[in-house]
């Protein structure tokens, strides 16, 4: 046995169902070795779409997503797709090729010194020296991207380790003790009984979930709890999908793109239960508002998140499934909020009847109206897979997430990751409906992938909102520069028809003349690869 | 600012000096002295960390520090509970008239003299940092050549935060 082989058979025990990836004469040896088993390569178009394919794949199936590619250009092109799922610790092992040991540090063809490249950007990462450490490794590196916080781990192999002979029988490590790494995952229990008594002492609590809650897998817990107690619930754009979008005690997305009434009650709250989130500058761009006059609880797994970016009361560090399965056992009588309901209730209905209505005769269609029929017209557990600009902003305000998923590239705001991402999640799930919703510049980022979905018979629905532009930032200087625009106009951009035929994919178009509700009824009918083009007024806001 | 004193029981990994430091660069936290050695046990280093910043940017230092895989413990050595040392090596210009004057400060100061040539002496004193920078302040009379400092190393007194090391 080859260290390629002991490579796979690592895989193979940590049940890897798809590895994305691209070839490369210094990965050669595993891809080779990877036709000797039953896990199923996907060869993508570009490395970069390894990374957000496997962040799609995991993001859906709870498990660790698996890339390789080859050394040089090939792990260069992967870390912008590292660097998107440790913004949003989504749990990724990224295999890289490297050139023979003896020649590391030479410059030689094809060589780049990537665990040095991507240190910033991973968990931890490995560059193995003796093909006798290839079990040991994969495994700490499973266990380090999908425990505490998780986040992707990189694994570099010489083409020599992948061609030398295995030492003595192969065992993988049933389990794993490192002596550097544990992670918390219980809550302290004086911590939880605190934390219920303010529950219980709350006149205005509120609970905001971000993207930590999705990664515990804590959705049912959290929604278990919130209910038990009438407890409001906010979301960042990480934490959307948490909860269903019309359930009574959701009030949507806070942050400068989100709701004002979502902000309002966030901010007048005397409890708030942060969950999951990072308090990030754009969910939270004044930090002192959420500590003032409240009792402020942060729950997180990362410890070095509590404290970064706001001062909690009560600092519980644990895994939020656990944390809620406790609170629950803890919590021995329901609470009432319905005053506080009503309240915010109340700041909803002002703003919502503030918010300009849209032109009725246009030749453009309306997108905040659009992306509410398309929710309307997805099944009731479909993905939705948002870019990154306009598009984003539009779906996370008027998605309506029903018992599906919404997934995005939050943290980085990476263009181009809906289309591989929905590649990934449509193979994680292949029974249900995904569809990428995704602007003109992102969609020209990535639609090489048009050919790996066609290659692999992966059904997606793609949403391209046209405008001709990059519309987030034409936005920016629509305000910031008075209409003076640079850089942000698509001349040239290709005629999507011709592209959808191209690949093999059905194609629609809809303007503001078309009968949205039958056009995307026909469009979402079956499952197979399609377009929809939507024009979309290059003016349109999202504010 | 304010200044801490962090002592770090690490993986003796190849790259872990540079995971460290790098997460400093990266995240804009200054850094005033590292070292760094084995301990008895080789599979670990002991690193000292002298660092500056408010109490948010300590508090952080110490969690992103505590973050790396490759970090088993990192603890505030606190001043009164514990020894800091620094050595520093000091070549000073010194012709035959000021070789007296000069071996008189550095008897004072108990450093010992490493080198002599025909117009310099290299001084090695050990000491905290404090009692460093007096000796330094002395010798700006003098021409100095050359300085190294190690940067300081430091443990906590007595047994009460020892880690044993035997898992």
């Amino acid at each position: 046995m080859i260290g390629a082989e002991a490579i796979v058979k690592c895989l193979e025990k940590e049940k890897t169902e798809y590895v994305f990836g691209y070839s490369g004469v210094a990965i050669d040896p595993f891809w080779n070795k990877i036709l000797d088993t039953n896990i199923k390569s996907v060869l993508i178009r570009t490395e970069q779409n390894a990374a957000h394919c496997a962040s799609g794949y995991a993001r859906i199936s709870g498990k660790t997503g698996v890339c390789a590619v080859t050394s040089g250009p090939g792990a260069t092109n992967l870390i912008t797709g590292i660097a998107t799922a440790y913004a949003d610790s989504i749990p990724l092992v990224a295999i890289t090729g490297q050139v023979n040991s003896d020649m590391i540090g030479s410059d030689v063809f094809q060589e780049a010194d990537i665990t040095g490249a991507v240190e910033s950007f991973v968990k931890y990462s490995y560059l193995v020296r003796d093909v006798a450490d290839i079990p040991r490794i994969f495994k700490e590196a499973f266990y380090i991207a999908s425990t505490g916080r998780k986040g992707p781990v990189l694994i570099d192999i010489p083409f020599d380790i992948q061609n030398a002979e295995f030492p003595g029988k192969f065992v993988y490590p049933d389990t794993i003790s490192m002596r550097t790494y544990k992670p918390t995952v219980k809550g302290n229990m004086v911590q939880i009984k605190k934390v219920i008594k303010e529950v219980e002492k709350a006149k205005k609590p509120i609970i905001c979930v971000g993207g930590g809650v999705h990664l515990s897998n804590a959705t049912k817990e959290l929604r278990e709890f919130a209910e038990l107690n009438n407890v409001p619930v906010v979301s960042t754009m990480m934490g959307i999908g948490v909860m269903p979008t019309e359930h009574p005690l959701y009030f949507g997305m806070v942050g400068n793109n989100g709701q004002s009434y979502a902000n309002k009650a966030m901010n007048e709250s005397d409890l708030l239960l942060m969950v999951g989130a990072r308090v990030a500058d754009r969910a939270v761009n004044r930090p002192d508002l959420i500590t003032e006059n409240k009792v402020m609880v942060h729950i997180d797994v990362d410890p070095a998140e509590i404290g970064k970016n706001v001062g909690p009361t009560i600092p519980l560090v644990g895994d939020i499934k656990h944390i809620f399965q406790d609170f629950l056992a803890q919590d021995d009588h329901a609470d009432d909020h319905s005053d506080w309901i009503a309240t915010i209730n109340e700041y909803k209905k002002t703003a919502l009847s503030k918010a300009k209505k849209a032109a009725k005769k246009s030749k453009y269609v309306e997108p905040k109206e659009f992306i509410t029929k398309l929710s309307n017209a997805m099944k009731n557990d479909a993905v939705y897979v948002a870019d990154v600009g306009q598009n984003q902003m539009w779906s996370c305000a008027h998605h309506i997430v029903k018992n599906g998923r919404f997934i995005t590239s939050g943290g980085m705001g990476t263009m181009g990751y809906s289309i591989p991402a929905a590649l990934g999640a449509k193979l994680a799930s292949p029974k249900k409906q995904v569809v990428a919703v995704t602007g003109d510049g992102a969609f020209q980022m990535s639609m090489m992938e048009l050919a790996t979905m066609r290659q692999y018979g992966v059904a997606v629905k793609i949403v391209v909102m046209k405008n001709g532009y990059l519309g987030m930032v034409r936005e920016h200087q629509h305000f910031a520069y008075n209409d003076n625009y640079s850089m942000v106009e698509l001349k040239g951009d290709p005629d999507l028809s011709l592209i959808a035929a191209a690949y093999g994919m059905g194609y629609a178009k809809v303007d503001g003349s078309s009968d949205l509700e039958k056009e995307l009824k026909s469009f979402l009918s079956d499952d197979t690869s399609a377009l929809m083009e939507v024009i979309v007024d290059p003016k349109a806001l999202t504010k | 600012m304010q200044k801490k004193v962090f002592q770090l029981l690490v993986d003796n990994n190849p790259g872990v000096l540079s995971r460290i430091s790098g997460l400093f660069s990266r995240r804009g936290y200054n850094i005033e002295s590292i070292t760094a050695g084995v301990t008895a046990d080789s599979r670990y280093t002991r690193i000292t960390i002298v660092a500056a910043g408010d109490d948010v940017i300590l508090d952080q230092i110490e969690k992103q520090v505590a973050k790396l895989v490759d970090v088993r413990d990192i603890h505030e050595l606190i001043p009164a509970d514990s020894v800091y040392r620094e050595l520093a090596m000091v070549k000073v210009r010194a012709h035959a008239d000021q070789r007296q004057s000069i071996l008189a400060t550095a008897n004072v100061f108990r450093g010992n003299i490493v080198d002599v040539s025909i117009d310099s002496l290299i001084i090695e004193i050990t000491g905290s940092q404090s009692k460093i920078d007096a000796f330094l302040k002395l010798l700006e009379g003098y021409e100095i050549l050359e300085l190294a400092r190690t940067g300081i190393a430091g443990l906590g007194r007595g047994t009460d935060n020892v880690i044993y090391l035997d898992d």
